[in-house]
Parts: structure tokens; sequence; C-alpha cells
């Protein structure tokens, strides 16, 4: 078989495109591997100090309780809002009426900024303001409901936040799947009798599959950077107990005046999510090629 | 045609216009983030006077300070500097001056005689090295309680002086159905009510022993305890609505008088003016429980160097009209602080400006705030220690104590 040309035309013109890929995204990534083995501390310096900066991190509470946090925000809140997405699909989906108005009043959520959303749960939640105080003025005095202002609970309210404002999404992406199911599916499963929710559980969710890797994938990128809910709803507290590695990040960059030690923690965060997409990604779109070619 | 030349022509026109304001440079573009109802008004005195004396102000308003900070400092590392930017005192802006990129204000200092008119500390602490590189335009500290005369009457109150009335009244208070204190709890609002809590009931030796010398050892006196459990005590007093509320919400619960008191810096004034209260009739305020200390902080304009001598002259007559007599009292009234210099005219000012200024001529209770001693991450460190201890009911005195000197130990020179 004859090898094809390069055809360089092809590159000159994705040359800009790979100059900002290689200068804006890996060259600052680079950069900022780099500092975070530095002791700079306002402006970047060229002090070389090992790793003593990683060491310093993983000394800090603060740090690896925001880690911890990441963690459980990650699971429940995907996990939660792709459960509720799914039902609150697959209820419009029965051909229900005003669906328009029901798609657009769940859809909403998504349209509001995360400051306005923490802002709003922070009203919602507080308990001298909110659910709490409502529902103790309908007579019920020992009614309680002071997550956010508990040490061990202030995260769930986070969670809470982030499914309110993510269920509507996922909600659209498997409405648009449930959409495209071949009709010949459900006629062919009533003429076999089989019940609605075996039908769901072993065929629509089997097809909708694509539906919800796009569905994870953009939540999970929400989870990494979450920081302007946080910082909101919870302000990272009561103590540092509902932080998260973003907003750790944020504070050592321009209120501490740390930057050493502020790109030592984006980089255990940049190598942790390498760590946890790479053999996903593999799997989800390189291997499966394979056998197909 | 025509048309197409046209809208090239109004192109051209566009970018002109984009690019004068670089070109220009007698402009003098203020990089500050004074932007609420009462601080717009006070940076105005400022640039009335300086447009009066020939300079042309342009303003540059950036709204929340942690994202002006870093602007700033980057347009200066990045060689594109405003000509004056506003910072706070002491340690944040010594790396810049230590890079060389601040200019020396050292001849308007001494043209000025800043060192007979501003006090020892205020000038110790926007000078590096023996040079003076930031202009400090006023006084402020954080420690104040302010409150509610209506309700004090009401209870039949007398003003605290100590810790221990203000617990007492406190008492007398929560028993009465009365939030005693008003509180945020934010980070930043808890170090600072902690820091309070230190110099005035921990007292000056302990405080200079933590912030300036930095000592672990410190923790171990009897008198970190008492700060401790003086610090821990106030948690009772709250209501249970304190996690993340802003400052100014804290305040308007004095207004309302749903809370009695309320432990906020002099920028609590420009609440209470906003909701036509007046000083003294109003409201009342007393300057640090239990030990009186002046908890120095002040704002300071840095002055980047410039390329340009134009731009170098307007520095200096920037520097020379923030510190003006009479620019310094109605900027100050405006803004709710204290003027810095020690020569001005005090009749003009409100009732708390004045018991502020009385205890400033004391030597003895003027205090370098924590900004002026320490630097930002081991203030921040120590502030971590702080909120966790607060937000931790079952941790001890003694507990929190270690956990502070661990910080302490982290930051020895």
């Amino acid at each position: 078989m004859k090898q094809r040309p390069i055809r360089w035309s092809v590159y000159v013109g994705l040359m800009p495109a790979i100059l900002i890929v290689v200068f804006a995204y890996l060259g600052t990534m680079i950069w900022t591997v780099g500092i975070s083995f530095t002791d700079s501390r306002m402006l970047p310096a060229a002090r070389f100090a090992g790793v003593n900066q990683y060491i310093r991190l993983f000394a800090t509470d603060r740090w690896l309780t925001s880690i911890q946090n990441m963690v459980i925000f990650g699971v429940l809140m995907i996990g939660i809002s792709l459960v509720l997405g799914f039902l609150l699909a697959v209820a419009i989906d029965q051909r229900v009426r005003a669906e328009g108005v029901l798609r657009t009043v769940i859809l909403y959520p998504y349209a509001m900024s995360f400051i306005v959303t923490g802002l709003v749960w922070q009203w919602i939640l507080n308990p001298t303001l909110g659910i709490e105080k409502t529902v103790r003025g309908w007579g019920f005095e020992s009614f309680r409901f002071d997550w956010i202002v508990g040490q061990d609970t202030a995260i769930y309210c986070v969670v809470l936040a982030g499914v309110w404002h993510a269920a509507g999404l996922v909600m659209a992406i498997m409405l648009a799947g449930l959409r495209g199911i071949d009709p010949d599916l459900w006629k062919a499963s009533r003429i076999d009798g089989i019940k609605p929710w075996r039908f769901y559980l072993h065929i629509v969710i089997p097809v909708l599959r694509p539906s919800f890797i796009s569905a994870t994938v953009l939540l999970s990128l929400g989870v990494v950077k979450l920081y302007d809910l946080v910082l909101v709803l919870t302000g990272g507290g009561p103590g540092f107990s509902s932080d998260v590695p973003a907003k750790f990040v944020m504070d050592y960059l321009f209120q501490r005046q740390n930057i050493g030690l502020a790109t030592a923690a984006a980089t255990t965060l940049l190598v942790t999510v390498l760590c946890v997409l790479t053999p996903w990604l593999y799997t989800e779109y390189f291997r499966r090629q394979t056998p197909k070619g | 045609m025509s048309k197409k030349y046209r809208s090239l022509l109004s192109a051209t026109g566009l970018m002109l216009a984009l690019i004068q304001p670089a070109m220009a440079a007698e402009k003098t573009e203020v990089l500050h983030w004074w932007t609420t109802e009462a601080q717009s008004k006070a940076v105005k005195v400022f640039a009335d006077a300086f447009n009066a004396a020939g300079g042309q102000w342009v303003d540059n308003a950036i709204v929340n300070g942690d994202v002006a900070k870093p602007t700033g400092i980057n347009r200066i590392v990045g060689g594109n500097p405003p000509t004056v930017m506003m910072m706070n005192a002491g340690k944040q802006f010594g790396e810049l001056a230590d890079a060389g990129l601040l200019r020396n204000l050292d001849d308007v200092g001494s043209a000025e005689n800043w060192k007979q008119v501003l006090p020892a500390d205020v000038l110790e602490a926007v000078s590096r090295d023996g040079h003076i590189y930031a202009v400090p335009v006023n006084l402020q500290t954080p420690n104040w309680l302010w409150y509610n005369r209506a309700l004090f009457e009401k209870f039949k109150v007398q003003e605290p002086k100590t810790w221990e009335e203000f617990f007492a009244a406190a008492d007398t208070f929560k028993a009465g159905g009365v939030i005693a204190l008003a509180f945020g709890a934010q980070p930043w609002q808890q170090h600072q009510l902690f820091n309070g809590v230190l110099a005035g009931a921990g007292g000056r030796e302990l405080y200079l022993s933590i912030f300036r010398d930095k000592n672990p050892e410190a923790t171990e006196t009897p008198e970190f305890k008492r700060v401790a459990e003086v610090y821990a005590k106030i948690r009772s007093y709250t209501d249970p609505g304190t996690p993340n509320r802003s400052f100014n919400e804290a305040a308007s619960m004095v207004i309302t008088g749903k809370a009695a008191m309320h432990i906020m810096g002099d920028w609590e004034k420009g609440e209470f003016s906003a909701a036509g209260w007046v000083a003294g009739k109003d409201y009342g305020c007393v300057l640090g429980l239990g030990e009186q200390n002046f908890l120095m902080d002040s704002n300071v304009f840095i002055m980047p160097k410039a390329s340009s001598e134009a731009a170098s002259q307007s520095q200096a007559l920037m520097a020379k009209i923030m510190l003006d007599k009479d620019v310094q009292v109605n900027f100050n009234n405006l803004k709710g602080s204290m003027p810095v210099r020690n020569d001005v005219d005090t009749s003009g000012l409100d009732a708390c400006s004045k018991i502020g200024l009385e205890v400033l001529k004391d030597p003895s209770k003027q205090l370098a705030g924590p900004d002026w001693l320490a630097g930002a991450d081991m203030l921040n460190s120590l502030a971590d220690v702080v909120v966790q201890y607060w937000a931790t009911p079952s941790q001890t005195p003694e507990e929190f104590a270690q956990k502070y000197a661990a910080v302490l130990e982290q930051f020895q020179d």
C-alpha cells in the first residue's frame, strides 16, 4: 500500500490551535509544576526548595479535609444527579401534559450561576432564616434542620445545592437519549409483555450508556473546579470543614501570598485527576475501537 | 463602497481610542477597591483635591480586594503598572519593594516632614530597610465594641469596659431574649475577633511575643489560656445563624435591635451612618475591651516605578495631596476611620473617632496590628487554627494552644 503524502497545508492551518495548546495549556501547566518546587511567596521566584512545599502540604489538615470533601461531593453529587435526572427524564417522557413548562422549570436551575445558587441555598438552609424557622413557625417546635452549621454535615449542604443545580442538565441529556430510542423496541416489549421497569432497567439504561457517560464527564469537570458554590454557600466552614481543593489553591495563591504551596496543591490535584481519568478514558474511548477496526 | 470605508474608519478610530490611555502619560491611574457608598465618597475627596492641584485622576475601582490586589500585582510584575495602587500596610508590599518595583518616596517624605507628623509605628509599617515605599492614609482598629444604646437603656446595662463586664452584660441580654453579640463566623471575622481578645484579655506582652517574636512558648502561659477561654465563651452568646454571615448582616442585627453588641473595626460606622445613626446618640462604642489597645491598621497607597518623568511627578503630587491636613480630615470623616497625622484639627470628627484619637495620643496604647508584624501566610495559618477552635466546641484550650504553637513553630525565621 502506498503511503499517503503528508499534507502540510493541514498543519499550517492548524498552527494557531497547536500554538495555543502548547503555550497556553501545556506551557502554563509545566510552569505551574516547576513553581511548585520553589519557595515562591508573593512573586514567582526561582529559588529551588525541593519537595518542601509538598511536605508542608500533606502535613496541613486543611488540605486533607479538602481532598476528602472533593471525594464525598464528587461521588454523591454525580450519583444522585444521575439517578434523579434519569427518573425525571423518564417521568417527563410519559407524554405528560405541559411537558414544555416542566422541562423548562427543571432545567432552569442550571441556567443560574453558582453564586446565585449558593446565596439562595445559604438563606434556605440557615436555621434562623430558612426551612428550620419556617417549620418551627408552623408549630413543630422541635424540628431541626441545621446541617449548614454542623462541621460533619456542611459538605452535604454543598451536595444538596450541587444536585439541585445539575439534575436538570442530566434530565435534558437523558430525555434526548430516551427520545432517540427506536419506537419498535417499545412495541416489541409490549407485545412480549415485559414489565415497564424491567424494560427500563435492562434495555433503556444500556442503550443510554453514551448519555450517562457524557453526563458523568460534564459533572466531574464541575467537581474538580468546584469553588464559587462553596465560597458563597459555606465559605468553606464551619471551621474549614467544607473546604475544597480549588478554594485551597485560590486562598494560598491570592490571599496568603504563598504561590509555592498553591502550585504544589494544584499539581497534586492535576496528578490525582490524571490518575483517575486516564485508565477510564482509555477503556471508554480507545480500547473499544480496536476490535471494530 | 463608501460604507466599507466608513466601517474601516470607525474601526481605526476605535483602535486609537483603545491605545490612547497608554500614550497619555499625565493621566494618573489609581487602582483601589473602595466601592461601597461611604468608601467611594471618601475616595472622591482624594480625586477632587488631586484634580484641583492640577493632576488628572483616572479612577480604576475593582469591587473586591481579593481580586483587585492580584490584578494590580500582576500588572506591576508584567511591566504595565497603574500609577498608584492601594495596599494594606505591613509585610504585604515588602516583596515588591525588594524586587525593586516600587518608587522610593523618601524625597516626598522629607520634603513634607513625615517623620514629625506620622506615628513612628506607622512610618515603620510603610518602610522597608529604612526607606519609605507607601503613603499611609488612615488609621483604624478592628477591636471596637459597638452597641445599640436603646437596648442598653431598656435593660439598664452599663457600658462594659472589661471582658467580665462584657459577659455580665451579655447574660442580661441573653436572659431578656435578645442576641447578646451579633457575629459573622467568616474566617477573617473570627480571626479579627480572636486577635482583639488576644490584645485585650491577654495583654500587650503576650500579643507581641506571638506576632512579633513568633514565640511558641507564649501559648503555654496562663494569659494565653485565659484568651482561649474568653474566646470560647463568646461563642455561647451568639445565635445559631452565624456561619458565613457577612459583617454588614451582623451590623444590621444591631441596627434593627435583634442583637445588642457587635465587635468590628471602624468601618462599621459606615453601616450605621447609612442607616441614619449618629455616634454617641443611637450607638455607643468602646475601644478595646480589657487592656485598651489600639491595634493599628492602615490603608496605604504604593507607587510602582514609572518609566516617564511626568508619571513620577504626579506620584509625588499624589503622595503630598493624600497627606494634606484638610484632605485627611474630610477623607477620614467619610471613610469612618481616623486621620493618620497627629496634628490635624479634630473638632469635626464624630464622638467615636474622638475616643480613638484620645487613645492614640498615648504611645503605650498604640499596638501594631498583626499585618504589620507578620506575613499573610503565617496569619492565615493561625486563622485556620482559630476558626477550627471556634467550630469545635469539644476542643479544649490546651489542645488549641498546642495547635497554635505548632503553627508558630513553622514560621521561625
